[in-house]
């Protein structure tokens, strides 16, 4: 066997507690990230079992998927979603843990605020009840979603029995086209890979392409690794990657740092390393991205048509079932359709980058009569950038409204649900049937593409906004 | 929490033969309140089940009295999308003890087998058979059989054998689960964690 390592086999490697022949390995968990809606049943396990949680100095809790995204100072209305935030309070407290609830300053989706806070580090195994968590793998950790009986596991032992998946190098080369975002990247590897194609792999990300992006966009892209099937997606830390961590709350000081900066450094992966699977794509091949079904994988360029059912991978009923719930037609543009809202928001385009692009694009616009837009910040500290740079004016200037941090639409746990039969192109993850409310018609799309939506009330091309700014 | 045991199971089977069901379609996120592992079966499928006024939706599969059992045969790529363990109790809650697939998601995978529900993956080709199997007979009966890995038809004695890994098979035929096993190793974590470099 060649000593050669993939990064992945790095980190995991060394986390490994105990391994079990033809089983799971015992994996050692650094940083444990809990949120309301996933962790009640795990907690009552626990005191059921009449024990403790083991390390709760690496373990962090904070409310969003359940929270009201406007007046978040007056009491949660909805009964259910006031006790779990009440639940989660009280574990917290309980099990003494670190609980940033509404209206706490670092309140925030816990995928944003972990690497807001140095919570997130390279070469960390990180966890959390969710399948976004997939997003640290954006600074060379090892992240990804759990299940309650996981998260009773971790909160009990600090540990998890994962079987090792299969290794899966995705490499983009060359560099970006204008109004090519790192979403749009991710979304074309989802409709290249189908949502299955990384199912039992855990993928690093390698190329041009994603050196050349900022950590905002390698959240991005790493966020969405679940959505092609993989537990999860890593990229190589890089001076970048210890810039961004370096001096936050959690992140190590000191000598601390010294010594995991030793460990960063050793952080990639060795010349001549073996993947079970590489794939290459060119990024000039890549344009605006746009979904027209109800997973992910059926994503198109912005300027394409919709595939007919005799193209397509997979049973022709499901994929007719999924164009009817739309209600699309094969071969049909998608450009010009008319749409009722737009969200900007989420753990996957919910940063301060994302704001940041989609106020380029209404700058000077209006926002149109027949769209109801939501923008919500990731966090306070992204809702507070969005203000300290001045981009909240620009925004309103525009007819947009700010609303406070959380979940929020991405899956309409609260009020924000999008009704039955409309049209909303939103910067999230998922487009699946209900998904943003019962009944509610999904295209998923980077921050650029849900501005243009915005501002026209129809799906277009964010580059044609573009060009006019430039002429 | 430990589950029940699971050896052999005979049972008719509840045919979807649709693919990429995912976990919001399983159960959607607005069910997901409750803090407590209580009443999931109710909200199953809610959206494919039910009307927005309740009424049942007589055309889907679980409303149709003629299929039933303890076995749901689900189309490729089944169980994708969120992490919500809630997606398996839901399907532990209405009943059934064994999913049967050609293909499925991670997470929803292993949420199955750490709450006692088996995914047993098959070929596309036998998944096929079993469709056609139930299309031709509704209460055609399956059996599953862990210790032997194995899935058969009884009604035509069409055999398959499924992967599981050793750890996990003896876990489910004890009725254990991991946390067991890691409070037993209690000593070998701690040592570990002594010397982290985070
Ligand atoms: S924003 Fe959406 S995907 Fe991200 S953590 Fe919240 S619910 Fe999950």
């Amino acid at each position: 066997m060649s000593s050669k390592k993939t990064l992945f086999d790095k980190v995991w490697d060394s986390h490994v507690v105990h391994h079990i022949d033809n089983g799971p390995d015992v994996l050692f968990i650094d940083r444990h990230m809990v949120h309301e809606v996933t962790s009640p049943v795990a907690f009552l396990g626990l005191k059921n079992r009449g024990i403790k949680v083991l390390h709760p100095e690496k373990t962090f809790a904070t409310a969003d998927h359940n929270t009201p995204t406007i007046n978040q100072h007056l009491p949660v209305e909805d009964p259910l979603s006031a006790n779990q935030l009440k639940a989660l309070e009280q574990n917290a407290e309980t099990y003494g843990i670190s609980y940033w609830g509404l209206g706490h300053e670092k309140n925030g989706i816990v995928h944003v605020v972990g690497p807001e806070y140095g919570i997130t580090q390279p070469g960390a195994t990180i966890v959390c009840g969710d399948s976004h968590t997939s997003t640290h793998g954006a600074f060379g950790a090892i992240a990804f979603g759990i299940g309650t009986s996981e998260v009773e596991m971790v909160l009990a032992t600090q540990c998890i029995m994962q079987a090792k998946p299969k290794s899966m190098r995705i490499n983009v080369e060359g560099s970006l086209n204008k109004g090519v975002t790192p979403k749009d990247v991710a979304l074309y590897i989802i409709s290249q890979l189908t949502t299955s194609g990384a199912t039992g792999y855990f993928v690093e990300y390698a190329g041009q392409a994603f050196r050349d992006m900022t950590m905002e966009g390698r959240m991005t892209v790493c966020n969405l690794s679940i959505e092609m099937g993989a537990r999860g997606g890593m990229i190589a830390p890089d001076e970048k990657t210890f810039a961004y961590v370096q001096g936050r709350e959690f992140s190590p000081k000191g000598e601390a740092l010294n010594k995991a900066m030793t460990y960063w450094e050793t952080l990639f992966t060795d010349e001549g390393a073996q993947f079970d699977k590489e794939i290459t794509f060119d990024a000039s091949n890549i344009e605006p991205m746009i979904t027209y079904g109800t997973n992910p994988g059926m994503g198109i360029g912005i300027s394409k048509s919709i595939p007919t059912a005799d193209v397509v991978e997979g049973g022709a009923a499901t994929y007719q079932k999924s164009l009817k719930y739309m209600d699309f037609h094969e071969g049909e543009n998608m450009i010009g359709k008319p749409i009722d809202f737009v969200f900007l928001g989420s753990c996957t385009n919910g940063r301060i980058e994302d704001f940041r692009a989609f106020t380029a694009i209404v700058k000077g616009r209006k926002k149109a009569d027949n769209v109801t837009a939501w923008l919500v910040p990731g966090s306070h500290k992204v809702e507070s950038a969005i203000k300290e740079e001045g981009l909240l004016d620009i925004l309103e200037e525009a007819g947009f409204t700010l609303r406070e941090p959380g979940c929020s639409a991405c899956l309409a746990m609260n009020d924000d649900k999008i009704p039955a039969g409309k049209y909303a192109v939103s910067t999230s993850n998922r487009n699946f049937e209900g998904r943003q409310g019962p009944g509610s018609r999904t295209l998923l799309a980077s921050p650029l593409v849900a501005a243009a939506a915005a501002v026209t009330g129809k799906v277009t091309d964010p580059r044609d906004l573009m060009e006019m700014e430039m002429a | 929490m430990a589950y029940d045991k699971f050896n052999i199971l005979t049972s008719s089977a509840v045919p979807l033969p649709i693919e990429n069901v995912d976990t919001d379609q399983i159960i959607p996120a607005r069910f997901l309140k409750a803090t407590e592992r209580k009443g999931f079966g109710d909200n199953l499928f809610r959206d494919w089940r039910y009307n927005s006024d309740n009424s049942p939706k007589q055309d889907f599969v679980l409303n149709n009295p003629i299929y039933g059992g303890k076995i749901l045969v689900g189309g490729k790529n089944f169980g994708s999308g969120s992490s919500r363990e809630h997606a398996a109790w839901a399907v532990y809650d209405y009943g059934f003890r064994c999913v049967v697939s050609s293909f499925f998601a991670d997470i929803f995978r292993n949420n199955c087998l750490n709450i006692g529900v088996l995914p047993v993956q098959v070929s596309p080709e036998f998944l096929h058979k079993i469709f056609t199997a139930i299309e031709v007979d509704p209460k055609t009966q399956l059996k599953i059989d862990l210790p032997e890995q194995s899935v058969t038809i009884l009604a035509t004695g069409e055999k398959e054998s499924f992967e599981i890994n050793d750890y996990k098979k003896a876990n489910m035929t004890n009725g254990f689960d991991d946390i067991d096993y890691l409070l037993n190793i209690k000593d070998k974590i701690s040592e570990y964690a002594q010397d982290t470099p985070l």
